[in-house]
């Protein structure tokens, strides 16, 4: 068969990911797979997914947000509240949707006075725009005050979040390998020039923010689902920290370093658990050396593909 | 003066008490290359940056002729001058550094190959036509200025000279009428500037478009312009062709130093 490298590495992936779903399928029939475990797999999944939805706000078009677990909040409350009446699998993804919608509209709100910071300032601006929507969920009714929601139906399998997880990676490498992602990392590059060429700096800034929130609220919908536990607390600023923390050690502007850090990072809380409180202290000391060794994170901003192997191995076997 | 392609009148931009630029009218015309020139602090640069936008004007007015009638500039951000036409490169080299020599071009071709946000994440047909069409425009205009060899290296790699150069593409990427040039030929040896100078008549004369520069190199402006500003302490000394320029008392004694 003589297929372009193009289609090769579209068949390669979709055969990752079928691949990927019939390994765990095949260990979860095999009862090899403990509920210990699929919880690991689970957060890996939902991590993925918020990391990589930041990953595309911080790495791709370069504006430090610290608000993520704000973004996760709207989704999982929505999730929580809605699937208390609509206990059903089409009532988790309308209330997604929702939470997706929600999330979006807030981002509007926050993203157009706060996006004209930049670095440190930004930072704080997202910090406290996330704090706000932590604060209005601690104080509402409907969302149950500072006890949080309980007993939210299980509607979640680990199927429901790998599917999701593939998915959203998916939308974000498409949208990344497009104009719009080009325009958005060209802002990061040097928004003078960028509006130079005609880009709308403001816009793409603003679509990217909207487009890491709706993600978050992904993440947040499948925890509420998966968990079926949240309180306010759960999306403080720590939890808005620990996804950075996924995307700054795999590589700011690396999605296959954000799949790496998500896996190595849950093992590692994973197998961590058993050793207490040495635990925050191995885990504090592991990203201090990477920090120190490789600030760039574990992959800097260095991408597999599928595509560049098989032209080479096209260009190789021509010669 | 209707036939101008830009035409901008009594200029004014104060910086809190200082005036960069006082009263300046200029106007340029289709396919002319126009020289901008004076002492350093003269303005140049500051009216460059009113002209694109980058820094808005205290008064005065700024037109430009486009297929839809003659446009008001004033108050438009950067990125809308640009889109109607207007492109320039930067006196600091302020190139898309760690992306390719081939995404800087694709990225200022963002505006002329639209795909919508749903085909492009879908990946439908129409997302990989409009790639393949925005490429090969892209690798066309890389062609023709030399910088085929070096499209897939990140902008940063490459030396200082073609670093310049693509910076010129990138402009020339966004289908511009009009093109500044803010000091083309800044830290470049004597034969870059004969290529520099080469290349410059090269886009007046097959892109069809007016390019107005910024330079200190006097034998790069005499040799290529047609028509020269001459600025001093925010204010229009004279103007003219180059030859009489060269004559006039007022500019010798300001700028080339005369008694």
């Amino acid at each position: 068969m003589n297929l372009s490298a193009r289609v090769k590495s579209n068949l390669a992936w979709l055969g990752v990911m079928v691949g990927g779903f019939v390994i765990i399928d095949g260990l979860e029939v095999a009862r090899l797979i403990n509920p210990f475990i699929e919880n690991m797999l689970v957060t890996i999944g939902i991590n993925v997914i918020l990391a990589v939805g930041l990953n595309l706000i911080i790495g791709f078009a370069g504006q430090f947000s610290l608000g993520h677990a704000g973004f996760m909040a709207i989704g999982a409350y929505a999730t929580g509240i809605m699937t208390q009446t609509m206990s059903t699998p089409v009532g988790f993804f309308l209330s997604m949707g929702v939470g997706m919608v929600l999330a979006m509209v807030a981002a509007v709100i926050v993203g157009i006075p706060t996006l004209r910071l930049r670095g440190d300032y930004l930072a704080i601006a997202t910090m406290g725009a996330a704090e706000i929507i932590r604060i209005l969920i601690n104080n509402l009714k409907i969302t149950n005050g500072a006890a949080g929601l309980f007993n939210i139906p299980a509607l979640v399998s680990w199927a429901t979040v790998y599917v999701l997880m593939c998915l959203t990676t998916l939308v974000t490498v498409n949208f990344i390998h497009s104009r719009g992602g080009r325009a958005v990392m060209a802002v990061r590059e040097d928004e003078l020039a960028a509006g130079a060429m005609g880009i709308n700096t403001t816009r793409w800034k603003l679509a990217a923010f909207v487009f890491g929130a709706a993600t978050a609220a992904i993440g947040g919908s499948l925890h509420a689902a998966y968990i079926q536990t949240i309180a306010p607390d759960d999306f403080n600023i720590m939890a808005s920290i620990a996804i950075l923390i996924i995307v700054v050690l795999g590589g700011v502007g690396s999605i296959t370093g954000t799949f790496v850090a998500a896996i190595v990072l849950s093992v590692l809380d994973t197998i961590l658990q058993n050793f207490g409180t040495i635990r925050m202290i191995i885990y504090s000391l592991a990203l201090i050396l990477i920090m120190i060794f490789k600030p760039t994170g574990l992959l800097g901003s260095w991408e597999f593909s599928f595509k560049r192997w098989f032209t080479r191995r096209e260009v190789t076997s021509h010669e | 003066m209707s036939s101008a392609l830009l035409d901008a009148r009594s200029l004014v931009k104060n910086f809190g008490g200082l005036t960069a630029v006082a009263n300046v009218s200029v106007h340029f015309d289709q396919n002319e290359l126009v020289g901008l020139i004076g002492p350093n602090g003269a303005g140049k640069t500051t009216l460059f940056n009113l002209l694109t936008g980058e820094t808005p004007v205290s008064s005065g007015s700024i037109s430009l002729a486009t297929d839809r009638g003659v446009q008001t500039l004033n108050g438009q951000s950067p990125a809308q001058i640009a889109q109607a036409g207007i492109s320039r490169t930067f006196q600091n080299i302020r190139l898309f550094k760690d992306l390719t020599v081939l995404d800087n071009v694709r990225i200022a071709m963002t505006n002329h190959y639209r795909e919508g946000f749903f085909t492009s994440i879908l990946r439908l047909p129409k997302y990989y036509r409009t790639e393949r069409e925005m490429t090969a425009a892209a690798q066309r205009l890389l062609a023709i200025f030399d910088l085929t060899a070096v499209a897939q290296q990140p902008a940063k790699n490459l030396p200082y000279g073609t670093q310049r150069r693509l910076e010129i593409v990138r402009a020339l990427a966004t289908k511009p009428k009009l093109l500044f040039l803010d000091e083309p030929a800044a830290g470049m040896n004597p034969e870059e500037t004969a290529d520099l100078t080469r290349l410059i008549r090269q886009i007046q004369h097959d892109f069809h478009i007016t390019v107005v520069l910024i330079e200190h190199d006097m034998s790069l402006v005499m040799d290529v312009c047609e028509r020269l500003y001459v600025l001093e302490h925010g204010g229009l000394l004279a103007t003219g062709t180059p030859a009489e320029i060269q004559q006039n008392p007022a500019v010798i004694k300001a700028y080339l130093g005369g008694d």
